[in-house]
């Protein structure tokens, strides 16, 4: 077996309560494993920022302050932080377009969906791409990151137009227009399912669709949170 | 019978077919630009976006046979493989939700899948003939008049390839002169591969002065333009993967070297590279086994340089036992052996060159002999600084550098005493040993600088290594 990450065969230490267990299926390997970081505990109860102390994080402060944005989005879950070991990884994901690499996070994103979600019962939907850049790249990465969660899948969004997030400030982020649509009503509990959250713009934007479309409450689980 | 087996042969050998052969006659497109298209798309294999043209004028192009449209990725009954970087490990490919396989060995360089293409445009480029290109005018030694004219009547007579066979310090670049002047007064298209950038840069400009009316780019990872539209590109084998076909001559240097013996992409991409009927030079000073074993089996040409510029001979390592090194430095001391030698150096003003196995190891070892040489520093491959520091020491700010097997070729640094600590370390195989022995001694005011291996026990490297520096002066003294 080779590391997913570093492509290093990864090797098995033998001892004596695995002699006779079969080897673990490890997609990547010890070095590449140590290096991601989990979002540790005392982490904003809204967005999942960690912090050192306090309830709620600044950002989500604001977005609660804001009438028309209050409650919009109940809680955000995300798995890692955003270290520099995986912008590396994402970068090459996402942008270059290695699809398989997600495999490496499944674990860790199955793990993390049970702990907080597997009382509900939540229909997942995932932020879409525009046309242009579903053609571009060849993959939704947030339905990728869905298709690992064993729970139903609805692509129930559409984006209208698309310019990169990662391009804009905080400021333009926010008072941009809604980019997203709603194809149809939904009636369960939702699920939002993206890649990075950062202002959580696109979440909350999504979000808001999606409760004006019914859903009585939405969700939002993120592989990473950044910023 | 032989289609049975056609498979397995595809299997073990480069297979370049599918590259088109270009056009005899053909109808130019009407463009302004197209002279400097040609110029850039000419023996490339390029992705649609990096041909800087808009849909329309890329139809009409790719209808008029001038580009031709290559699948990218093969399937075999053995599984797939990448046109672009020779890649067949099942691991390194992946597939996307629409089943297209991609390669994720060449990914860096933008994803190619199945239902993606490489073009590959037809028309030759006529290049200028310059006569009598090269401005140098120093004057080579006997050793390497010899070598030179090798290479020269290999560039003349194309569709072979030579092996040079120098030693560290021989001035392999101007022995190169004679017979790059006869191939771009032929009007040929020359490559010179490199393994690292840091050579590649420092090749430029000595390149630039002496074949001042030849159009030169060195191409690069952190280079700017990477176009890669001259007549003469000066490169890193890993720039090599965007070429087929393209040069008529080619020189890759350090052929033993890492990434190239280690990434089998890279031999793949240089083989690509080379037109058919190109001369392929090979420069090294340490060969792998594999060429070794073509030499020995005259599959390979070789030509001999044993002897430096300067004419003195190489110096020869010592060895000293040092047992007590990894036991020492775990208290953050010296061996007493090293440290007695330090003291009874012979040349005291000397720059002290040191190298060990691991970053770790360089952290400390520039910790404790802090204390007794003020004047220290160490690289390493992720130092932010390490080319900043390499050219202080250079300028002899620094009187000791503490380094990792990155120093060990490419390098100049006048008058220095070599140390390996550790020599017996998996690190510093025989070719490393060879090509760290060969940093003193290179200047003729001071060629024979001290080279010490303080070890735990001999390994067959460094006796292998210390051999064959003796052979290589032996056969210089015949010269």
């Amino acid at each position: 077996m080779r590391c997913l990450n570093c492509h290093e065969i990864i090797l098995h230490q033998v001892t004596w309560s695995n002699l006779f267990s079969p080897p673990s299926d490890a997609i990547i390997c010890e070095s590449c494993f140590t290096q991601l970081e989990r979002i540790s505990m005392p982490q904003c109860s809204i967005c999942a920022r960690p912090m050192a102390r306090g309830k709620i994080c600044k950002d989500c402060e604001r977005w609660e302050r804001d009438e028309s944005w209050r409650g919009i989005l109940e809680k955000n879950v995300a798995v890692f932080n955003y270290n520099e070991a995986m912008k590396n990884i994402v970068a090459r994901w996402k942008y270059r377009g290695d699809y398989i690499l997600i495999e490496m996070f499944k674990y860790e994103i199955q793990e993390v969906f049970q702990l907080h979600f597997s009382q509900q019962d939540l229909l997942l939907v995932p932020i879409p791409l525009s046309q242009e850049r579903m053609s571009e790249r060849g993959f939704n990465q947030a339905l990728a990151i869905a298709a690992l969660i064993k729970a139903p899948v609805r692509e129930v969004l559409t984006r209208i137009h698309g310019e990169k997030q990662s391009k804009k400030s905080r400021k333009e982020r926010v008072n941009t227009e809604n980019p997203f649509q709603l194809l149809e009503q939904v009636s369960k509990p939702v699920l939002l399912v993206d890649d990075l959250y950062t202002t959580g713009t696109t979440l909350r934007h999504a979000a808001k669709l999606l409760k004006e479309g019914g859903a009585p409450a939405v969700y939002s689980f993120t592989l990473v949170r950044s910023g | 019978m032989n289609k049975k087996f056609s498979c397995f042969q595809e299997l073990f050998s480069y297979d370049y077919s599918w590259i088109p052969s270009t056009l005899e006659k053909a109808t130019p497109p009407p463009d302004p630009l197209h002279d400097h298209l040609s110029a850039f798309m000419t023996g490339k294999l390029l992705l649609r976006n990096e041909i800087p043209l808009d849909d329309e004028s890329f139809q009409q192009m790719e209808s008029s046979d001038l580009l031709a449209t290559i699948p990218a990725i093969e399937k075999h009954p053995w599984g797939y493989k990448c046109r672009r970087c020779g890649n067949r490990k099942g691991h390194l490919f992946a597939s996307l939700p629409d089943g297209a396989v991609y390669c994720r060995n060449c990914i860096m360089m933008g994803r190619i899948s199945e239902k993606e293409h490489l073009y590959a445009y037809r028309l030759d480029v006529q290049w200028p003939k310059h006569i009598g290109a090269c401005q140098w005018n120093g004057v080579l030694t006997t050793a390497q008049q010899h070598a030179s004219n090798q290479i020269l009547s290999a560039i003349d007579k194309g569709s072979l390839r030579l092996l040079v066979w120098a030693v560290c310090g021989a001035g392999k670049t101007e022995m190169l002169f004679p017979g790059l002047n006869l191939a771009f007064a032929q009007g040929k298209r020359v490559c010179l591969a490199t393994p690292r950038a840091d050579v590649v840069q420092e090749l430029l400009p000595r390149f630039r002065s002496a074949f001042p009316h030849v159009e030169i780019q060195a191409l690069h990872g952190a280079s700017n333009d990477k176009s890669g539209s001259a007549q003469f590109i000066i490169a890193t084998t890993h720039q090599l993967l965007r070429f087929g076909r393209a040069f008529d001559v080619m020189v890759i240097d350090e052929i033993d070297a890492f990434p190239f013996h280690k990434d089998k992409s890279l031999p793949y991409a240089a083989d690509r590279a080379a037109r058919k009927t190109a001369a392929l030079i090979y420069l090294t000073a340490t060969p792998r086994p594999k060429h070794e074993r073509e030499i020995a089996r005259k599959r390979l040409p070789v030509v001999f340089v044993p002897r430096r510029f300067h004419g003195h001979p190489l110096p020869v390592p010592q060895f000293i036992t040092a047992f007590d090194f990894r036991k020492t430095l775990k208290h953050r001391e010296l061996s007493p052996k090293i440290l007695h030698w330090l003291r009874k150096r012979v040349k005291a003003d000397r720059q002290l060159l040191i190298f060990v196995p691991t970053i770790e190891d360089a952290v400390i070892v520039t910790e404790i002999l802090a204390d007794s040489i003020p004047s220290i520093t160490s690289v390493h491959a992720s130092d932010p600084e390490r080319s900043q520091k390499i050219q202080f020491f250079r300028n002899k700010s620094y009187e000791a550098l503490v380094t990792t097997t990155i120093l060990e070729r490419g390098v100049t640094f006048p008058s220095v005493d070599v140390l390996v600590f550790d020599s017996g370390h998996q690190v510093f195989d025989q070719a490393a040993l060879i090509q760290i022995a060969g940093r003193a001694g290179r200047s003729p005011d001071d060629p024979d600088g001290e080279v010490i291996f303080f070890h735990q026990g001999k390994t067959e490297a460094m006796v292998k290594a210390v051999e064959t520096i003796r052979k290589m002066n032996k056969l210089g003294r015949r010269v």
